[in-house]
């Protein structure tokens, strides 16, 4: 097979590396990507959109089977749904494969070569892929290292039949009767959460002493009050020990040294991603490392010169749209413009129920010395809220007290996650509390609470 | 019927005061929202301050030419219904802000009608910036963002927009200050900062001292003050600075201290300097004058009174050594001693600081290499002493180390010429290097 030659080479066409591409495409670059999957990655077929798709598919079952239940003050009367969740993920199959083509034909209309199958550093200008026809050798002058992550598997519960992992949590055709998530993190609670609204009986396992403990109590509060209304029992400081020997039951090592055996069907184990790392040569190359991850500087640069890594693979917070933001810079790096990382924030969501969106500093978080001043708006005082029936919730501003800047802004709440483009903008822009509380929010909507949080900030809230 | 009053607004960064230059109104005058009230002008620029309401001149609070502090009462209007006068503290600083500054209209030396010697290539820059809509409605805590300094380490708040501009252009943000709220960084402030470069930064330094203090000049300084005045105004100088090799002189000197009798002073250069002095005097006896400039006649005197500018903790004396002429090297030395002391404590008689033919002033360890001495006004010529160091000395063959001393010497150039004064002050340095023939020559 001919060598290919080119001015940049992306390795991974997830959300970091076809964003790159693309934007090397459009800016004149001689550019080829490869992968051994579907382009688009994790998010796009394991990750984001499916999981999105399943708990839309979870949220619209649940509704139906709230309104059977007697208790919905709407008064619709319906009868039982049923659900048939194969159907639900051929659904899902279908989104992924119109996204796969729709990231395939951007490639394309930006020029880019795509090679599929797995690469290998040769050395730092040069990668093998092995394809369905043979090795290709690849010469790039730039090489951008965007591998991902995976999902951490634990030793004492290999993948199986039985244990599964996200990703085939996404692929399951029917819904398991009785399900473990061990991870109380957003994986587990958005996936568990969806199993428990389609009907499994699902237990989380969490080792901490509460769920989601990379966020502060006040704002997963909503969110455990809502598993214990779905009937998903928590267990905290607990450690999953291992399947019991006949395989159908979970041995659980509960916060007071007891050991629990929890009859499942299913375990599913989320308890983290790791940087993809081996399997692609990286002991060809001499790359400074950053604990797990790769290290890089504030170019994306990696101790190589042209050698560039973006997304997962470099660190935390593993999120696809850093990954992407980090991917049009190193592009346009290559392309010979000026650019840095210079962004203020990377807003994370969370789309449990009810949603999570975070964005910037926490109180906890505000600078060392630093006065801050924080506005909390309660949904329960907002109309849209009361007419969805999401009144659970509130958002949250943080600023400092000195010149009211904008530090953070979190959210909890239904359908929440869409308001991360206004909390982004504003840190974004610099925004001051008064600028916030001085645009006008149109009512009546979720986003309301924000301004009105900004308003209670500066100690003149109208609604509350 | 309420009261507006309106201070001198803020008008530029680092400005404490503007002067006024222009009213545009008097006391009864009715105006008119945005109308111009006054001009005031800083060193940098004309601004226009217009009314923030309609009313009628009550006060003025200023004449043209004052210059008035930024934030001091400069207009009251009386205005219809309850008015906005401002009362004390913190909301007198937010009425302040509301009201005039934000309104403030720049202009710079190019567009203003009244600019008399503004800068033409410095036009308005981060000047009064109309602040956001949201400052003028708050009720809350007033901020002002272009006040607001980012503390070390903190980084530039900018949008978006803003940084990729700036990072197109190469410019590192964190050296633009930010006008906007919170000190954000606008476009503004980047356009200001691409077009003036540095001068619109906050670059850091030192703190500044502001404060100025008056003193009086009186007694002594104010008499040294008149003299050096009279002296400086009527005589033209002519200063002449020649060097002397000094280390025969030295080592004489070293000599006769080492062997003098132990009643008698320890002998510094300047007994040696009077004494050449006395001797080229003799040749040249026209230096040796007073000059009545308004009689026009010169007065040369025939004997030697050597004036010694002496430093006291009051300041500069000139106790004389009368007849020195008819005093030797150690007699010279006694006199001059005592006279030092006399003027230091204070306790030289009128007669001892007055009566001066000629005058030498040195400054010792500290005599520099060079001195611009001014002369002892009405005489007509000062030696000034440098110090005296070692330099090396080309003498045909080879560098040698020769102790080498300056005569910075300064002469009325009304009543001596150039050659002159070179004449005479290569006459003292040949007896200095060669001092033998200052006691030997009679």
């Amino acid at each position: 097979m001919k060598d290919i030659s080119c001015k940049l080479l992306v390795i991974g066409a997830g959300p970091g590396g076809y964003v790159c591409a693309i934007r090397a495409g459009q800016l004149g670059i001689d550019t080829v990507i490869v992968d051994a999957g579907k382009p688009g990655g994790t998010c796009l077929n394991v990750g984001c959109i499916p999981s999105k798709a399943l708990i839309h598919a979870a949220e619209e079952y649940d509704r139906i089977v709230h309104l059977t239940s007697g208790q919905s003050p709407l008064g619709i009367r319906t009868a039982k749904p049923e659900i048939d969740l194969s159907e639900t993920i051929e659904w899902k199959d279908g989104i992924v494969r119109r996204l796969n083509g729709g990231v395939a034909a951007l490639l394309k209309r930006a020029k880019v070569k795509m090679v599929a199958g797995w690469a290998r550093f040769r050395d730092g200008k040069t990668v093998e892929v092995e394809t369905e026809t043979g090795r290709q050798i690849i010469h790039a002058d730039t090489i951008v290292i965007a591998t991902g992550s995976a999902p951490v598997a634990l030793p004492n519960l290999p993948l199986g039949d039985r244990v599964i992992s996200s990703t085939e949590a996404l692929a399951l055709t029917s819904v398991p009767q009785r399900l473990a998530v061990i991870g109380g993190g957003y994986i587990g609670l958005e996936l568990g959460t969806a199993f428990a609204k389609l009907g499994a009986t699902v237990t989380i396992v969490e080792a901490q002493d509460r769920i989601l403990p990379l966020y502060d109590a006040e704002l997963t509060r909503p969110v455990g009050k809502r598993l214990h209304a779905l009937g998903v029992e928590v267990l905290t400081g607990a450690k999953a020990k291992g399947l019991a020997r006949a395989g159908d039951a979970l041995l659980v090592e509960a916060g007071n040294g007891r050991e629990v055996s929890l009859a499942v069907d299913r375990v599913l184990v989320t308890v983290g991603r790791k940087p993809v790392t081996q399997g692609w040569g990286i002991e060809e190359l001499v790359l400074d490392m950053d604990g797990p991850f790769i290290r890089i500087g504030e170019r994306c640069e990696t101790s190589m010169r042209g050698i560039y890594a973006v997304g997962d693979v470099t660190g935390e917070p593993m999120l696809a749209h850093r990954a992407m933001a980090q991917g049009e810079m190193v592009a346009e790096i290559v392309a010979g413009h000026k650019r840095v990382w210079d962004k203020r924030i990377i807003p994370a969501v969370c789309f449990t129920d009810p949603e999570i969106v975070t964005v910037g500093l926490t109180p906890d978080e505000a600078p060392r010395g630093g006065e801050v001043r924080v506005g909390l708006f309660p949904y329960s005082a907002n109309g849209r809220a009361m007419t969805r029936l999401g009144e659970d919730g509130f958002v949250r501003v943080v600023a400092r007290a000195d010149n009211h800047l904008v530090l953070g802004i979190q959210a909890v709440g239904q359908g929440v996650s869409e308001l991360a483009a206004a909390f982004g903008l504003a840190l974004e822009m610099g925004a001051r509390l008064e600028d916030i509380a001085g645009t006008i929010h149109a009512h009546p909507t979720q986003g309301e609470a924000f301004q009105e949080a900004a308003l209670k900030g500066l100690g003149r809230e109208l609604h509350h | 019927m309420g009261e507006h009053l309106i201070k001198m607004p803020d008008v530029g960064e680092g400005i404490a005061e503007a002067e006024l230059v222009e009213w545009h109104v008097k006391v009864g005058d009715l105006v008119r929202e945005d109308m111009v009230l006054a001009a005031v002008m800083t060193d940098k620029a004309t601004v226009e301050i217009p009314s923030p309401v309609d009313g009628e001149v009550a006060w003025l609070g200023a004449e043209v030419g004052d210059v008035v502090a930024i934030g001091s009462p400069l207009i009251r209007l009386k205005v219809e219904g309850e008015g906005a006068a401002p009362l004390g503290g913190h909301e007198e600083a937010r009425a302040a802000e509301e009201q005039a500054q934000p309104d403030a209209i720049v202009t710079n030396a190019v567009g203003a009608k009244k600019a008399p010697g503004a800068g033409a290539d410095q036009p308005a820059k981060s000047v009064a910036r109309r602040a956001p809509d949201d400052v003028r409605r708050s009720p809350g805590p007033q901020l002002h963002g272009a006040r607001v300094m980012r503390a070390e380490g903190e980084r530039p708040i900018a949008s978006p927009a803003v940084r990729l501009r700036a990072r197109e252009a190469g410019i590192d943000l964190r050296q633009v200050s930010g006008t906007g709220p919170a000190g954000r960084i606008t476009h503004e402030d980047l356009d200001a900062f691409i077009t003036h470069g540095r001068q619109v930064s906050q670059a850091p330094r030192l703190a500044q001292k502001t404060s100025v203090e008056q003193i009086k000049v009186v007694g002594l300084r104010r008499k040294i003050a008149e003299k050096m005045a009279i002296s400086n105004s009527r005589i033209p100088h002519i200063t002449y600075v020649e060097e002397v090799d000094v280390t025969a002189l030295e080592d004489l000197r070293a000599a006769l201290n080492t062997s003098k009798q132990a009643d008698r002073p320890k002998l510094t250069v300047l007994p040696f300097v009077m004494q050449a002095m006395v001797k080229a005097i003799a040749e040249y006896p026209h230096l040796n004058a007073i000059y009545d400039d308004d009689a026009g006649v010169i007065h040369q005197h025939g004997g030697v009174h050597i004036g010694i500018a002496t430093q006291t903790n009051a300041g500069l004396m000139v106790p004389v050594v009368q007849h020195a002429e008819g005093r030797d090297l150690w007699g010279c030395a006694t006199e001059l001693s005592r006279l030092a002391e006399a003027a230091k404590a204070g306790t030289a008689t009128r007669e001892e600081l007055s009566g001066s033919t000629i005058t030498i002033t040195s400054l010792g360890a500290m005599g520099g290499i060079v001195t611009t001495p001014v002369i002892n006004y009405p005489e007509v010529a000062i030696i000034g002493v440098n110090k005296i160091m070692v330099r090396p000395v080309w003498d045909g063959a080879t560098f040698t180390p020769r102790k080498m001393m300056n005569l910075s010497s300064s002469f009325d150039h009304r009543v001596i010429d150039g050659w002159d004064a070179a004449v005479f002050v290569q006459r003292i340095k040949t007896l200095l290097e060669a001092p033998a023939m200052i006691f030997l020559e009679a």
